[in-house]
């Protein structure tokens, strides 16, 4: 299988030199084509930080960061805003609909920066619409839906463009658990028909139960890392209690 | 402390705000500018004339600074609602800290204290560097002495520009602390996390109201051109109609393309889902909905600007044009051989000769001596029969007479035959009427002989000297029908000896200081033009105060509402950055975004002034109005520069404010 992402040794510090903080303290992992990987830790363990220097949004301190073979620690400006946009989608805690767009343009506004033919767009826009089971909103604006339906349209425009490597960051943190439920669902759905590369960031057991491997974060290191392999979800969820148990008490109370 | 935070404050959002700081100076300084005229005219080296002239134009400034004062206020008021608006949050976590509503409204008095203070002082200093060339300005139109530059500052206009300032901020404060009073914590601590919600209209409704808008304003600007002429009857109502229907519809076509705008848009799914125009547009709609009303404030400010503007500077041009076409002597003499008797209401003829030249010489002086060339000539004021009626006086003068003027004029000449006669001059209402008459070929019974018109339209020629294109309406009649008659005033035309600017004014000073016996009304070049430079600058100098202060107010209206809009896009351009969109994407949506907003008030506004400037054409065509176009051009300059200027600025700084903040 192909290496989608690859995480090298990589450190990212914050702060002067008298007082050091290293939120990311040499991290190393690979994930696969079609993984659904789910990434754990307590506030504070370098998860979020983690997420946005593969997201570009920040920068790493130190060490590479290869997404499809390209070290995207050295991209600047617009190589960098293109990458965004054809290689990766995002999904947000609090969905960053733009609340003057409809369901629909919001979708379709991922194509469309991308220069994507108008006439297709429509097309597209049904398609994965239909995937998310949101084509009854599509003509709704933000203020108009449920947290659960703004989370399916976000993840819709986070994969209509296809993109190399989903990035979620608490995913199902503003939502209900009714809804977080069938967002994960949805979730797997994605990753096994459409084949995409889901990486999740949580601090909820029962979300990262959804993965196919969970990696564990602790002080900015990686601490564990369990995969699903043939488990059920249950028998999975229950192991992932475990490792946080083992954690410590700074993640227990999170569940 | 509280007056460290407000400075802080202060400082911090400088940046944001700047344009509307700028404003506020810009408005002192053209108060102060325009308030200290009658300090300037004072220290001006001008004739007793010029100085009434300017005397009446410091009147009518100050009560138009009444007017310009609430336009300011207003603009103040909507300022700082949207500030205080902004800054929600802050106030939220004060009252959530403990702080009493009575401290924070104690920091807003502060900074606006501050705030009025500093661009009192800076709009002040810069209104007082200004005034000097204002100074200039009034020295060159009233051709006075200039050589000696005196700074000039003006106590008085000084005062009431702080006065009225003052009291202006004073009621900000006032309102500041209403406002506070009235707000509840949870809006506050919320204020950011309330989400836009979009109205949708009715598109039906929509193109209902528009098509009645525009009917509308169709009938108002019918109303103001092809219809004027009914106006007459009835003025104030029709004009009051005319305007309120503009106003209106104005609003209405705001409300109604607003909802419609973005149907059209979408229809267009070509253009609409490329790049960001669909977010581009959605911008624009979202908030011309919630700005329909300052749209139609601001759309119509616009208006009068360009109308009062171009209509004033065209003024002033052909004010200056008609001395110059229409005064080819320097002087007129006139002396009446007739009082009017109230009692009996007709002419009582004195019977005593008048001539000019004599009457000076029996006052011990020499006229002659001061003229190069001149024309003595004789107006009769006759009955006149003109199918079967008796018409009311009119003025006559005889061929020979009328030629000997043309000649010093350099004007056409006529001849006629016996039994003809020409009309020359007249109103455009008179005219309208002689001319039907003179089509029809109408005889008059002048003295006792029928005369028929030589043409079928009255002539261009003129003889008195007058500042404008309107000269009242003269018979001219070949000499012989006038025997026996006799005149009603002897009249002298001519030229000073006198080569340069200073001789004609030293003559004319000598000549206007001679006391005569008689009376006798004279009429100078001299006089007649800085009547027409007064009424010239008149215009010039309230259209320009009104106009830039509209259009300075309606700008910065636009661009705080656009600012304080950035700053709740912040998070939307942000988003869009996370979703790949490249800056060069994201600084073509904004200009397009500002630039509609400051496009489309801006483009009714002048489909409004084409009808405007039409109606202002008509009601100041007694003062005739050549040069219409150049002054237009001028006027389009300087809306270009100020408002494209407000549009730049405010394009630069939402750039610095969603780019900084990300």
């Amino acid at each position: 299988m192909k290496n989608i992402l690859k995480i090298d040794q990589i450190e990212k510090y914050y702060g002067s030199k008298s007082s050091l903080t290293k939120a990311i303290d040499n991290i190393s992992f690979d994930v696969q084509e079609g993984e659904f990987v789910a990434i754990m830790g307590a506030s504070g363990s370098g998860k979020t930080t983690l997420l946005n220097c593969i997201s570009t949004i920040d920068k790493v301190t130190s060490g590479n960061i290869f997404v499809d073979g390209q070290d995207i620690t050295r991209l600047k400006g617009n190589a960098l805003n293109k990458f965004r946009r054809e290689k990766l989608g995002f999904i947000f805690q609090d969905f960053n609909l733009l609340d003057t767009l409809s369901a629909y343009e919001n979708i379709s506004l991922a194509l469309s920066i991308q220069n994507y033919p108008a006439k297709k767009i429509d097309e597209e826009v049904k398609k994965v619409a239909k995937e998310l089971d949101i084509e009854d909103v599509l003509n709704k604006y933000p203020y108009q839906m449920s947290g659960g339906q703004k989370q399916r349209v976000a993840s819709a425009r986070a994969v209509i463009t296809n993109p190399t490597l989903v990035l979620a960051d608490e995913p199902t943190g503003a939502l209900d658990s009714k809804s977080a439920k069938m967002l994960l669902e949805k979730f797997n759905f994605l990753n096994h028909s459409i084949n995409a590369t889901i990486l999740m960031v949580t601090h909820d057991s029962f979300t990262a139960s959804y993965a196919s491997r969970v990696i564990f974060i602790k002080d900015g290191k990686v601490f564990n890392e369990i995969r699903k392999g043939a488990d059920s979800r249950k028998i999975f969820f229950n192991k992932i209690i475990d490792v946080v148990t083992l954690l410590g008490g700074d993640v227990s109370d999170a569940i | 402390m509280l007056f460290k935070l407000s400075f802080k404050n202060i400082k911090k959002s400088m940046k944001d705000y700047a344009i509307y700081f700028f404003t506020l100076i810009v408005g002192v300084a053209i108060f102060y500018v325009f308030n200290a005229i009658e300090k300037q005219g004072v220290m001006l080296k001008i004739t007793a004339d010029q100085r009434i002239m300017i005397q009446v134009i410091v009147k009518i400034l100050s009560s138009v600074s009444v007017f310009v004062s609430l336009i300011l206020g207003f603009l103040i008021i909507y300022a700082s609602r949207f500030l205080i608006k902004r800054r929600n949050k802050e106030f939220g976590i004060y009252l959530l800290l403990g702080m009493g509503k009575r401290k924070i409204s104690m920091i807003l008095f502060i900074e606006t204290l501050l705030i009025g203070m500093i661009s009192l002082v800076v709009g002040l200093i810069i209104g007082v560097f200004f005034s000097q060339f204002m100074s200039i300005f009034i020295a060159n139109t009233f051709e006075a002495d200039m050589t000696k530059f005196k700074f000039i500052f003006s106590k008085n206009a000084c005062i009431k520009t702080i006065m009225y300032f003052g009291i202006m901020y004073l009621i900000v404060i006032v309102f500041n602390i209403f406002i506070i009073g009235k707000c509840k914590l949870i809006h506050l601590i919320q204020a950011e996390r309330k989400n836009e919600k979009v109205k949708i209209k009715n598109p039906v409704l929509c193109t209902i109201i528009f098509v009645v808008a525009v009917g509308m304003l169709g009938y108002a600007y019918y109303l103001v051109t092809a219809g004027v002429k009914y106006m007459m009857k009835n003025p104030q109502d029709r004009l009051i109609m005319a305007i309120v229907l503009g106003a209106v519809s104005t609003f209405l076509i705001f409300w109604s393309v607003s909802g419609l705008l973005l149907r059209i848009a979408m229809s267009l799914k070509k253009t609409y889902y490329k790049g960001l125009n669909s977010f581009m547009i959605r911008q624009i709609s979202s908030k011309i909905n919630t700005t329909v009303f300052s749209m139609t404030i601001i759309c119509l400010m616009l208006f009068v600007t360009i109308c009062v503007v171009s209509v004033a500077t065209s003024v002033k041009k052909s004010e200056e044009d008609g001395v110059k076409k229409n005064c080819k002597a320097d002087i007129e003499f006139f002396s009446s051989r007739t009082t009017y008797e109230q009692r009996e209401e007709q002419m009582v003829y004195l019977g005593e000769e008048n001539n000019i030249i004599n009457l000076y010489q029996n006052a011990g002086y020499d006229l002659e001596s001061y003229l190069k060339k001149y024309v003595e000539y004789y107006t009769y004021s006759l009955y006149m029969i003109s199918d079967g009626e008796v018409n009311s006086a009119c003025s006559v003068v005889s061929l020979s007479d009328y030629n000997k003027i043309a000649e010093m004029y350099k004007n056409k000449t006529y001849e006629l035959e016996e039994n003809e006669y020409i009309i020359i001059g007249g109103s455009e209402v008179q005219k309208k009427e002689l001319n039907d008459r003179l089509a029809k070929g109408t005889a008059i019974l002048v003295n006792g002989y029928e005369l028929v018109p030589k043409y079928t339209t009255c002539r261009n020629e003129f003889i008195e000297l007058t500042d404008g294109n309107f000269h009242p309406a003269v018979y001219i009649v070949p000499d012989n029908t006038l025997a026996g008659c006799e005149p009603m005033a002897d009249n002298l035309i001519g030229n000073y000896k006198a080569n340069t600017k200073e001789e004609r004014y030293k003559i004319e000073e000598e000549i206007m200081n001679m006391q005569t016996t008689d009376s006798c009304s004279i009429e100078t070049k001299i006089s007649l033009y800085n009547d027409c430079v007064g009424v010239g600058i008149m215009f010039t100098f309230i259209g320009s105060y009104i106009g830039i202060i509209f259009l300075i107010s309606g700008a910065a209206i636009l661009a705080l509402k656009e600012l304080s809009e950035s700053a709740d896009n912040i998070s939307r351009y942000a988003v869009l950055r996370k979703i790949g969109a490249d800056e060069k994407m994201i600084n073509k949506a904004l200009f397009g975004q500002i630039g509609i907003f400051f496009a489309f008030p801006l483009l009714l506004a002048c489909i409004h002034s084409v009808f405007g400037i039409k109606f202002g054409t008509y009601l100041t065509s007694i003062f005739g109005l050549d040069g219409l176009l150049p002054a237009i051009i001028v006027t389009a300059v300087v809306i270009g520069l100020i408002y494209g200027g407000y549009f730049i600025l405010t394009y630069l700084c939402s750039k610095s404010i969603i780019k900084s903040r990300n």
